[in-house]
């Protein structure tokens, strides 16, 4: 958890132990929530499953200059996803071919678990960068007001202003198509919701008497900030980590289909972008449906975890006798 | 000897319409040990006054003139650095009139103390702060166990005796109680005043007791400091301020609280509002309410007078006191000024 990220101090050790007692803490609480907590189990089972297939899907091998390794040899998926397995091409689903095979005949099955891995990658860093990004802009933003807070807010108007397909486009034409930059296209307008609504909560936080408390006791500005103000508004940043996570991916999704998905690497919005494409989307449904239930999926279960966070980190919400 | 002494503070806020003279010209002293009762209305600037000597104000406060001497050192000369460092919680804390807001909802009771005395007191380890923490609750009457209950689990009783033990942690020489029992009921109040007074004695803490209750002020405080529009109108040892008040403001204050022993009396109030306070120009700030001011109080601002030891009043009258005692008592003399139009023509109406 981010509850001690600025408690900097001399003596270190003996921080660190209680930083990771905290840390211990934390998850044990959030265990003890999630026993009654239905949605939360849900959500990280199937993002367990999408874990594990995001993983065993295909072999993980690294490359050190010439040095090959394999850090990972297991294939769930029974084919290459790229290899053309059935000659005939359009084939639907069948003993060799679960969910059939695309216009090229290739595995379908063996597409979707690969995808996952994509999926993962741009959905959880670009959520993650986005949100540290927005969070701490709305915290600063709010605490210090003023000039700050007119400069921060002004550019995320603008921010605001932006469409994100037609900006991404450009974007990726302009810098050209790759996961980074995908990645960095969506970051670039995802942050700017959360700082928003972080902005006004923290607005309404440094008002109430355990901030005036805190100053008086002497915290500094950024401990008041982040040690006494953050926690607070965790409950909204892990929230919006979840709605952001499942908007990445349907940014991503968004990206692939229209064509600028990093090339070289299978996503479910490829996957769909492929069905068009082919202009199988009225017959082939054991090619479209998959990759979009995948994506409903991750998304429902992500913001099923989102919701349960929110218990954790909110003291009020759990102990409610 | 002396352990605050704040001479001529001018504490304004800008606003657009002007400086709001929340404090002015306010000159008061503080020996080690004693306690200092801040008694007035809401926006009598007491709170103002409290808080000025921990800088725990908004950004559009300014110390326009006038010096706090805390010990040998001016606290309005302070950065905001050496404040945090040197003064703030260390040698002067607070005790906030609503204890359950006043601690962070996220983190235990324990922790918050912990975390206090570890950010200012060098290589304390965090089961020693634990322990002083479990001592202070034990000593205030609560069980040492719920340290590491969170804030909302407390009752607003138990919440107020666990701020007083944050307030105490560092042992500060200086606690300022800003209101500490007004959300609680009576009951509670007297218990929460006790251990206050208590635990005042035994750290050996000087207090500035701030509240609109005249009757808490009267059995806790060594000197009694009557706010009235931003400034001090009168201030003198408890008893005297009790007994012998010679502002009339004080006198009006008086019959506004209830009597016991005379419970089918209905109270006396004092007529009016508070003043405007951006300025607020020359003149007793009390005239418009007085029911004794002649002109003399609407022209000229009333200069701070001493009469015997101790005993400040800033009031042209206050000779006069004896007089204007008796007929304070009187709930006509108040109710005149309620129907007369307050115009500087229609001063003293005794």
């Amino acid at each position: 958890m981010s509850l001690e990220t600025s408690t900097a101090d001399d003596d270190s050790l003996d921080r660190r132990k209680l930083r990771w007692q905290r840390r211990l803490e934390a998850v044990r609480n959030w265990a003890s929530v999630l026993k009654e907590d239905r949605m939360g189990q849900t959500g990280i089972a199937i993002l367990a499953v999408f874990f594990f297939v995001g993983v065993f899907a295909r072999p993980i091998e690294l490359s050190v200059g010439p040095v090959w390794a394999t850090v990972q040899p297991f294939s769930l998926a029974p084919y290459e996803p790229g290899a053309r397995v059935a000659g005939t091409g359009l084939q639907g689903p069948s003993w060799d071919h679960p969910l059939g095979t695309t216009a090229l005949g290739r595995d379908v099955l063996s597409q979707l678990l690969v995808a996952t891995r994509v999926t993962l990658i741009v959905g959880i860093i670009a959520a993650f960068m986005a949100v540290f990004i927005g969070a701490n802009v709305g915290i600063i933003s709010a605490y210090y007001g003023g000039w700050v807070d007119d400069i921060l807010m002004r550019i995320t108007d603008v921010v605001y202003g932006v469409p994100f397909l037609p900006f991404a486009i450009a974007l990726v034409f302009i810098i050209g198509a790759s996961l980074v930059n995908v990645i960095f296209a969506i970051v670039l307008i995802l942050w700017r919701g959360t700082a928003r609504v972080v902005r006004s909560q923290v607005l309404s936080h440094k008002q109430r008497p355990y901030v005036e408390s805190a100053r008086a006791i002497g915290a500094s500005d950024v401990r008041i900030m982040y040690v006494q103000i953050m926690p607070n508004v965790l409950p909204l940043i892990s929230l919006y980590a979840a709605f952001a996570v499942a908007w990445a991916v349907i940014a991503e999704a968004s990206l692939s289909f229209l064509g600028l998905g990093p090339p070289g690497m299978i996503s479910w919005g490829e996957m769909i972008y492929d069905v068009r494409s082919a202009g199988a989307l009225r017959e082939a449904w054991w090619w479209v449906f998959p990759p979009g239930i995948a994506i409903m999926l991750f998304v429902m279960s992500v913001f099923f975890i989102g919701r349960s966070l929110e218990k954790v980190v909110n003291p009020e919400l759990r102990h409610t006798k | 000897m002396t352990l605050l002494t704040i001479d001529g503070l001018q504490m304004y806020y800008r606003s657009e319409a002007g400086y709001v003279r929340a404090a002015d010209d306010i000159t008061l002293e503080l020996e080690r040990g004693q306690t200092l009762g801040l008694v007035g209305e809401s926006g009598s600037g007491k709170t103002t006054i409290a808080r000025s000597i921990i800088r725990l104000l908004p950004d559009n406060a300014e110390v326009v003139d006038g010096s706090i001497d805390f010990d040998g050192t001016d606290i309005t000369e302070l950065t905001d650095r050496e404040l945090r460092n040197q003064i703030r919680w260390q040698e002067v804390s607070m005790i906030p009139q609503n204890a359950m807001n006043g601690f962070d909802p996220v983190y235990t009771v324990g922790q918050q103390i912990v975390q206090v005395i570890r950010h200012h007191e060098d290589g304390v380890s965090k089961a020693d702060a634990k322990d002083r923490a479990k001592t202070l609750f034990d000593e205030l009457g609560i069980d040492p166990d719920r340290v590491d209950d969170y804030p909302h689990q407390f009752s607003g009783g138990m919440a107020q005796r666990a701020m007083i033990a944050l307030a105490l942690c560092l042992e500060p020489r200086l606690i300022l109680a800003d209101e500490p029992t007004t959300a609680l009921d009576v009951v509670i109040q007297d218990r929460i005043l006790d251990t206050i007074k208590e635990m005042q004695a035994e750290y050996d803490s000087a207090m500035i007791l701030i509240t609109h209750d005249i009757s808490v002020v009267s059995e806790t405080s060594d000197r009694i400091a009557v706010c009235y529009g931003g400034r001090i109108v009168e201030q003198a040892d408890a008893a005297t301020i009790i007994k012998n008040p010679r502002h009339p403001y004080t006198l009006g204050l008086r019959n506004a609280f209830p009597d016991i022993g005379d419970s089918d009396e209905e109270l006396i109030s004092i007529p009016g509002t508070p003043p405007e306070l951006v300025d607020p120009g020359e003149g007793c700030r009390f005239a418009p309410r007085c029911p004794f001011a002649e002109e003399e109080c609407w022209d000229v601002t009333p200069e701070p007078e001493e009469y015997d030891d101790g005993h400040i009043v800033e009031c042209h009258r206050a000779d006069e006191a004896d007089e204007l005692r008796s007929l304070a008592e009187k709930r006509e003399t108040w109710m005149d000024t309620d129907e007369a139009t307050p115009t500087p023509a229609q001063g003293g109406d005794d």
